[in-house]
């Protein structure tokens, strides 16, 4: 039986119950120091002089780094993962809590306290805290998604059509400002050896992070290494090069010793970008079978100061392509504020996105007094109607029936506050979810031993993922051995090149490189095999052998893999490979999807929301590995609950100043806060996307989530909430 | 600056010892070994480096910290005892989870100084690659973790709460649970894998 | 976090005598005490360790409860007496932080934690309980989980303890050690000072007084006793508004009734004007609603947290329900 598709316990998975997996700051560096940030504490303007005698006087301290005596960087080169700023190259402020000096200390606890000591004279200026107070000055964002298409698109006529719909929706939806927080802080050991950095670092990229710093330290990419076997988590806060591992290695620069620098949870609020806060407005309208008719999505997200870079929130991307309707228009637009600079988080933008687009959809069911599941499927979508081309594979409506049926949607009573548990309201919502199919190139490298054992090697990442685990079973499964046998590496950047590991694309994008270098291996093998009378017979070819626990099985007979390579003298066959998407990524539109399922418990007066069930069912592909591929599901589902439910970053309106910059007060769902959640999985048949049919798992089920909960928190209270989180105040009627 | 001169040894052992446990998958080869971390004399004079001998998982351990070293650095950055973890340095997130004298704690809100003689547990003390503890062998199973970096302190927990004898229901095991946050959302799992490990129990 | 030294007596005279010098603080489960440090916002020269002076004991007979300022947070929680006869001590202590929190939290320190107004335990603001005279931001700022009632011009923090609002509702006393040997008995509905113009001050307690111990009376009232928190997240979060009640009736009348609120004051509030509708009443569900329709009397909410008023109307209404049922 195949190894893809099963669920095999993680292979890393005994490192990590036993704490022996090693994350970025946890490597064993001879004679590292240690080195803490200093951030603003003025929203918007310049420093003017630092104090720093008090902080050199104490004990420990090495150097102090400020913009004053700051290493110059290089102003060109790197890439889409290259954050330039704030990076101590001038005394300008953009943000409250922006990085201003770096304090280097033989210990951790010296190097803290030295930088409390730290006094900054200010010119404050005053800050923009808020969209609402600028949205007059949005604009257009000048790289939308990289650049690769613009930030409108429009069919039909939207706005004309609006006005002739028998149930309309006209609403404004707000997400909040939500800060990733993964468990595992931005961390850095950063070592030079003359020109040489070497460079231990928490990220999403290493291949990101070795083209960034060599741009900016302006070397040969060659001469940066860069290492991360071990992730604790990312969710896109760790995909760029933020600040952070740029001022580890300036400082290990500026001391002449290795530096580890370990930001603070406080300093994450202002370290790796948020996803930012979004206004969108929606207008939507429906004939009176229930038929779209028009769709019109303005999407507001906010922004750093232009001079930060750029980062735009994709609301839109859903509306254009989700349901069969004639006429929809979809603007983004970007709002400058005094914040930092906002990344990808989770499902970026269509996590908020969805929750306007899903919740109004339910609001125009409703209008319609028309079951929302049944106002999905008679706007459903079989081919894309945005791109104008058939999807890879669409099983949404599987999707739709199997939640249904597992949830017992079909027992529904249709009208708000109808169900009713002593002083508990309850309440069932559903909603759509989709995300698009994402590839990059990548390559791969294996060498498969006399002893029968094979070590493969790719410069990915795995965040938890399961990267080393799936890419196990492909590699075991190409090369007829067991799982055990097959070492897979991940997490240095002398390995072969991978993209970053984001928007769920590292199966689709890593595994067909892994595959394919397999595969270069398998053959050559088979070529060693071909010229043994006891495997083959003259004329006979590669395609009549196959590989089988370690040894090579032919029409006449089978050879153990150790033993042709005794006779040919090799210790070891090595294949190498690169995979990139193909034409398929012009002949079809590639999308994930699935139905979000939940059922909520309202306390009727005290206004909790409590959810106590929940199911999604989910088209993501083929899967790669049953119990990985539901850990991904559950944990996209219960970062969605959070988003619903709990989660918002609060900005001080006067200063700019993050006002809950921790995890008590940034509230993330605990585990009390979670239910049995059941998960489908409805299509393992795919084969158009790419060689393995993986349509991407990560951030697929959180899309959607939130509109779910609130759609439920409308059946059970009558109340809908447009802004979120879905909070106590919103629900005391 | 004054040399520490009584645990240089213990502390090399130590560190050998954390660098002979790295191995596959994904470790990096260009590991060397720690230095010792060089506590120092502070400016007051009465609040330099002190010596605290902990007994961590049943061997004694001298360290020379500061008084204000918590017990979480003391053993991540002195130690080199990296399987407990920092997330939050505030006791909030539940990472840094050990067991001092048989409870469960927050390492990272402990002083070191104060556990002078206690009894610490550390996910390392648990168990073993070759004798995974049942809790530990549960969270494999169940797949209850993904990024692996709450583990240790959801583990540590799990043992604790289940001689706690707060397994009676999985309602209860959530709640007894809640201190420690997984970002991955691995909740679902880790309920499963405590339930399963009590059972055993 | 600023180097200290610290010292571990193991007599409270010796505690006491030591904490007399400037810059000193006790530690006892140092849960609190480690993050204000950790942030800046305390920053002592030396710590007194009260751990050695054996302060842990939980003790019961006929007359009531005395529990050592040492004793940890889980061990009352989980003592079988306490359970019986102060169930809402055991209830408030438990929907209280985290069990590894409560594991080294102690009664003493729990009843002193600061509030968790993130403007006090963020440097980079402005705060008049941290620097008095240096403004308050959080009044027109980020306010929702701050106070409505108590609160002054200068300060809405709102006091943080779950233990506190139940022991406002059993009337406890705290027994305070100063020094000199001096001993001295305080209600603890007079032992939190309203901020005023003073939010530094928070406590009467004296410089190096501590408090040894919180006593309670075993009353018929406590022994049906609730607690109520209400938050966002289900577990492990800090109280938007949570209610304590004792209740004594018989023959359908109240005898005895005291009710406490936490998450809306600046420091736990006891609510006299809920009281003194149901003393003496006939026990019905419109009493309740009318007596908890009369919380919150001289509350100043901010637009933000206004809505704590409603709430807290009905989160005393349901506590006083599940006690009288």
């Amino acid at each position: 039986m195949p190894y893809i598709g099963q669920p095999i316990d993680r292979v890393d998975g005994h490192l990590k119950v036993t704490g022996r997996a090693k994350y970025a700051a946890e490597f064993a560096v001879l004679d590292v120091v240690h080195a803490v940030l200093v951030q603003s504490t003025v929203g918007a303007g310049a420093v003017l002089d630092f104090n720093l005698d008090k902080a050199k006087s104490m004990p420990g301290v090495l150097s102090i780094v400020t913009p004053q005596n700051a290493l110059k960087l290089a102003t060109k080169g790197g890439g889409p993962q290259t954050v330039r700023a704030p990076l101590l190259q001038d005394m300008n402020i953009a943000f409250n809590g922006q990085h201003i000096a770096i304090v280097i200390a033989s210990t951790l606890e010296q190097a803290d306290d030295a930088a409390s000591r730290i006094q900054v004279k200010y010119r404050r200026d005053e800050p923009v805290t808020s969209m609402g107070s600028v949205l007059g000055q949005a604009y257009p964002p000048k790289q939308f998604r990289n650049g690769e298409r613009p930030p409108d698109s429009m069919r039909g006529n939207p706005d004309e059509n609006f006005s002739s719909g028998a149930a309309k929706v006209d609403a404004t939806y707000v997400t909040p400002m939500e800060h990733h927080n993964p468990m595992e802080p931005h961390a850095t050991i950063a070592r030079w050896d003359g020109d040489r950095l070497t460079i231990w670092t928490a990220t999403q990229g290493i291949s990101g992070a070795q083209s960034t710093l060599a741009a900016l330290f302006d070397i040969d990419p060659a001469n940066v290494r860069v290492i991360c076997p071990y992730v604790g988590g990312g969710f896109g806060c760790k995909g760029s090069t933020w600040p952070p591992a740029t001022l580890a290695a300036m400082a290990a620069k500026i001391v002449n010793r290795p530096v580890k620098l370990v930001v603070t949870r406080a300093q994450m609020f202002t370290s790796n970008g948020y996803r930012p806060r979004t206004i969108q407005k929606l207008r939507f309208a429906a004939d009176d079978e229930g038929r779209l008719v028009s769709m019109r999505h303005d999407g507001f997200s906010q922004m750093s100061l232009p001079m930060l870079g750029e980062f735009s929130e994709p609301v839109g991307l859903a509306t254009e392509m989700l349901y069969s309707c004639p006429n929809v228009a979809v603007t983004h637009r970007l709002v400058p504020t005094n914040a930092s600079l906002p990344t990808y988080m989770r499902a970026p933008g269509l996590a908020s996105g969805n929750f306007a687009l899903e919740s109004a959809i339910d609001e125009l069911a409703v209008a319609l007094r028309m079951d929302p599941l049944e106002f999905r499927l008679r706007n459903y979508a079989d081919a894309d109607p945005h791109e104008n081309k058939p999807f890879a594979s669409k099983m949404l409506r599987d999707c739709y029936q199997q939640g249904a049926d597992a949830f017992g949607w079909s027992r529904r009573s249709p009208e708000p506050r109808s169900m009713r548990d002593g002083n508990v309201l309850l309440g069932w919502g559903m909603a759509t979810s989709t995300y698009p199919t994402h590839r990059m190139p990548a390559s791969a490298r294996v060498r498969v031993g006399a002893n029968g054992t094979a070590v493969v090697q790719v410069g990915t990442q795995d965040l938890g993922t399961g990267t080393y685990t799936v890419m196990s079973q492909i590699a075991a499964d190409t090369l007829g051995m067991p799982v055990e046998r097959v070492q897979f590496e991940l997490g240095d950047s002398t390995f072969p090149h991978a993209p970053v590991s984001g928007g769920s694309m590292t199966v689709a994008s890593v595994g067909p490189a892994v595959l394919a270098a397999c595969e270069a291996a398998r053959d050559k093998l088979f070529d060693l095999a071909l010229s043994d009378p006891r495997l083959a017979s003259p004329g006979s070819d590669r395609a009549a052998l196959r590989l089988q626990e370690g040894s090579v099985v032919g029409p006449a007979g089978q050879v153990p893999v150790a033993e042709l390579f005794a006779r040919h003298g090799q210790d070891f066959i090595e294949g190498s490979a690169s995979a990139k998407p193909g034409a398929e990524q012009k002949q079809y539109a590639m999308h994930a999807f699935g139905a979000q399922f939940v059922e909520v418990r309202v306390d009727a007066d005290l206004g909790e929301v409590r959810v106590s069930r929940f199911v999604g069912a989910f088209d993501s592909g083929r899967i790669m590995n049953a119990k990985t591929a539901r850990s991904q599901l559950i944990g996209g589902i219960v970062y969605g609950l959070g988003m619903a439910l709990l989660e918002e970053t609060h900005v001080d309106a006067e200063t700019g100043r993050i006002v809950n910059a921790n995890i008590a007060d940034y509230l993330v769902p605990v585990n009390a806060d979670v239910p049995n959640i059941e998960t489908i999985l409805v299509n393992n048949q795919e084969r158009n996307s790419n060689p393995l049919g993986a349509k991407g798992i990560g951030e697929l089920p959180m899309v959607g989530v939130a509109a779910a909960v609130a759609n439920a928190v409308y059946h059970a209270t009558g109340v809908r909430v447009r802004e979120l989180p879905i909070r106590i105040e919103n629900l005391l009627t | 600056m004054s040399e520490p001169s009584v645990t240089r040894r213990t502390l090399i052992t130590a560190t050998i010892t954390g660098i002979a446990m790295q191995s596959r998958p994904g470790q990096a080869d260009d590991t060397t070994p720690r230095s010792l971390p060089e506590p120092v004399a502070t400016h007051s004079g009465q609040v330099g480096p002190i010596t605290v001998e902990l007994q961590v998982n049943g061997r004694a351990l001298p360290l020379t910290v500061e008084p204000r070293t918590s017990l979480l650095d003391a053993l991540r950055e002195y130690a080199g005892l990296t399987g407990t973890k920092k997330g939050c340095d505030r006791g909030a997130c539940g990472a840094c989870t050990v067991h001092v004298d048989g409870r469960r704690v927050v390492s990272c809100l402990t002083l070191a100084a104060r556990c002078q003689g206690k009894a610490v547990t550390t996910i390392e003390g648990l168990g073993a690659d070759s004798q995974l503890n049942a809790v530990q062998a549960a969270f494999l199973h169940h797949d209850g973790f993904q990024c692996g970096y709450c583990t240790p302190g959801q583990i540590m927990s799990a043992a604790a709460l289940i001689n706690e004898c707060h397994t009676g229901s999985d309602g209860e095991i959530r709640e007894w649970m809640s201190g420690n946050i997984c970002r991955c959302g691995a909740y679902p799992n880790i309920v499963a894998a405590i339930r399963d490990a009590a059972g055993k129990a | 976090m600023q180097a200290f030294s610290l010292l571990q007596p193991t007599s409270t005279g010796d505690a006491i005598a030591a904490a007399q010098a400037h810059g000193t603080k006790y530690i006892a489960g140092g849960s609190d005490l480690m993050q204000l440090m950790k942030d800046n916002v305390e920053a002592p020269d030396q710590l007194v360790d009260l751990e050695k002076l054996q302060l842990t004991g939980i003790r019961t007979d006929s007359g009531g409860l005395r529990l050592e300022a040492m004793a940890r947070m889980s061990d009352v929680a989980a003592h079988p007496a306490v359970q019986q006869r102060w169930p809402v001590i055991s209830a408030a202590l438990l929907a209280s932080a985290s069990p590894q929190v409560r594991n080294m939290g102690t009664i003493g320190g729990n009843l002193l934690q600061r509030t968790r107004c993130s403007y006090f335990r963020d440097t980079g603001f402005a705060c008049n309980k941290r620097e008095p005279g240096s403004g308050c931001p959080a009044i027109k700022g980020a306010s929702r989980m701050l106070s409505v009632l108590g609160g002054s011009d200068h300060c809405i923090a709102t006091h943080a303890s779950d233990l506190a609002v139940a022991l406002m509702a059993l009337d406890a006393t705290l027994e305070l050690h100063g020094a000199g040997d001096t001993r001295r008995e305080v209600p603890i509905g007079e032992f939190y000072r309203l901020p005023g113009n003073t939010p530094n001050i928070e406590t009467v307690l004296a410089p190096g007084e501590m408090i040894a111990a919180v006593i309670v009376q075993d009353t018929p009232a406590a022994r049906h006793s609730h607690y109520l928190k209400v938050r966002d997240r289900t577990s492990f979060e800090f109280a938007l508004v949570s209610a304590a009640v004792a209740l004594e009736t018989s023959e359908n009348t109240v005898r005895d009734v005291r009710v406490a609120a936490g998450g809306v004051g600046t420091r736990p509030w006891r609510l006299p004007e809920v009281e003194a509708a149901l003393h003496g009443a006939t026990l019905n569900d419109a009493l309740l609603r009318e007596a908890s329709a009369r919380a919150g009397v001289g509350a100043r909410p901010t637009r933000q947290n206004e809505f704590k008023l409603t709430l807290l109307r009905r989160t005393v209404l349901r506590a006083l329900q599940t006690a009288a049922a």
